[in-house]
């Protein structure tokens, strides 16, 4: 039996939103282990151990946080680490680091 | 099979009951998917925990690892010049089973068949895998040196260079040496786990002579031409303090050692006699990945895809750490290892439950190095994957070293250990 008209919309209605779910899903797996890249200083998921005197990330707002990071990369702000390790991320990487964090409770 | 081809395959029946069961076919095959992890450094520990989180705790995780508490190796010197003990450096695995549900394993794996996808112990049985890391860390090549393995089986002559009983010995060596004696370090030809690690420790030693053993000498014998990381800034700090303590003598490859005399050979220099030995040799990939025919750069590093760390040799294997054939500037560290955790994790992830593997992953690094009990310096790099080349490369004008040797950054050191322990096993 052929599929009629109805039918072939509705199965590319469907894969096209399972495919875009998967891509979704793929893309916070992403964003998840890539924002991972900061928790060997600054802890699993951006909370830190008690007392660091390295800060934790989680629930710093987004602004907050991708401005921090501009001032770290042109050097208005002072840093140990933190100005040569900003300057190794793009744009994008860093707005993806700040919308992970900003959604991490503390 | 792929998510696509599941995908193709119910439109070509079309809208069946079949297809949208296989539409949570991936989300099943993660929950019944079974991970081994062979070794708990701080590449294996990442990588069993990571795989429990960014599967949302779906996948199943099996660590084998003979000890049941983490040692570090970072922050290991520091025992040595007296500023921390063992205990401090110590972290126990068990966390990783109650707070994360990884099944701890505490033995040997002593064959894999990559074919039939099993992993056998010491013990005897046998643990099956869809997917296994491999984890093993280096192995000290002992027989490019002539007499060092009696030497080191004996407690002579020993590395220090896994963190644990050799670490208590030495400082014991140190301690037992009297006054006005030479302690000799060997460095060997790079590359080799820790980069910054034997001139760290030669700074460690040289402080605790400075205080306990003024009259001593702390002798670095290198391989290389010059010191191999950090090197402006740690001749920097030998100079300001321990001038007329710290020799550094580049070009000299050890080729044999005498045990009796306490005596090192050399390939070309004259022979070096001191008190206390400490001999690095070539170092390898550990034993696990040799023999499951793993390590296929110069039998000695394991080749990888850097986008996945999948073995270039087995399918549904990957290898981390210390034991894979470093990208350019990428250095055999722990912190570097944690990081290739997190990818090979997410990757390992990502095809377990059909989803797309990260196209553009990344890594960090940031390594510590103390100069004395409370000044460091550092080295840092972020590692970008590119990937019309298929490896991983430092961003121009990203990473750096610390300007000088400085005390705020000795906190940060001590912090970043607390956190890098918690994040690999807490």
């Amino acid at each position: 039996m052929r599929p009629n008209f109805y039918q072939i919309l509705a199965a590319c209605i469907l894969v096209t939103c399972t495919l875009s779910a998967y891509s979704q899903e793929s893309e916070k797996l992403h964003q998840r282990a890539n924002a991972a890249m900061c928790a060997n200083c600054h802890g699993s998921e951006g909370r830190t151990v008690e007392k660091s005197a390295v800060p934790a990330l989680a629930g710093l707002p987004r602004e907050y946080f991708i401005q921090q990071m501009q001032a770290y990369k042109d050097g208005s702000r002072k840093a140990t680490v933190m100005h040569q390790i900003s300057k190794g991320f793009s744009d994008a990487q860093i707005a993806s680091m700040a919308d992970y964090f900003s959604l991490q409770s503390r | 099979m792929q998510r696509r081809h599941l995908l193709q395959h119910g439109l070509a029946l079309g809208l069946t009951p079949a297809f949208l069961a296989q539409s949570v076919f991936a989300q099943n095959t993660a929950e019944k998917a079974q991970v081994i992890v062979i070794g708990g450094g701080y590449g294996g520990a990442t990588a069993a925990k990571y795989i429990r989180l960014l599967s949302g705790y779906k996948i199943s995780v099996v660590l084998i690892e003979p000890q049941t508490d983490f040692i570090s190796c970072p922050m290991s010197n520091l025992v040595l010049g007296g500023s921390k003990n063992l205990a401090e450096i110590t972290t126990p695995y068990a966390a990783l089973s109650s707070q994360h549900g990884v099944t701890l394993v505490h033995d040997y794996a002593t064959a894999v068949d990559t074919q039939k996808k099993t992993v056998a112990l010491k013990n005897g049985s046998t643990l099956s895998y869809d997917k296994l890391i491999v984890s093993p860390g280096v192995d000290m090549n002992f027989d490019t040196i002539e007499g060092l393995q009696a030497a080191n089986a004996s407690g002579q002559i020993l590395q220090a260079w896994k963190a644990g009983a050799e670490t208590t010995a030495l400082r014991q060596q140190l301690q037992a040496m009297p006054d006005g004696g030479v302690f000799a370090i060997t460095v060997p030809e790079a590359p080799y786990k820790c980069p910054p690690g034997p001139y760290e420790r030669a700074s460690q030693v040289a402080h605790y002579f400075k205080q306990a053993k003024p009259k001593s000498k702390v002798l670095i014998l290198d391989a290389n031409p010059d010191v191999t990381s950090k090197g402006p800034l740690f001749k920097k700090f030998w100079s300001d303090n321990y001038k007329d303590m710290i020799e550094f003598r580049p070009n000299h490859k050890v080729v044999a050692v005498d045990a009796k005399t306490n005596t090192l050979k050399f390939d070309a220099q004259d022979s070096v006699r001191a008190n206390v030995l400490n001999v690095l040799p070539d170092m390898r990939a550990g034993a696990i990945a040799m023999q499951t025919g793993l390590a296929t750069v110069n039998a000695r590093w394991c080749g990888i895809n850097y986008q996945t760390f999948e073995s270039l040799a087995a399918k549904d294997v990957h290898v981390l750490g210390d034991a894979i054939l470093a990208a350019p500037a990428m250095p055999k560290s722990g912190h570097m290892a944690n990081s290739h955790a997190k990818v090979a994790a997410a990757a390992v992830v990502a095809q377990l439950s059909g989803l797309e593997v990260n196209p553009a992953p990344f890594l960090t690094n940031t390594c510590y190095s103390y100069v004395s009990d409370n000044m460091v310096i550092h080295v840092a790099s972020v590692h970008q994957f590119n990937v019309d080349e298929k490896t991983y490369k430092t961003v121009p004008g990203s990473g750096g070293v610390s300007a000088e040797a400085n005390a705020l950054e000795a906190t940060y050191a001590w912090n970043w250990a607390q956190n890098i322990w918690a994040d690999s096993l807490l």
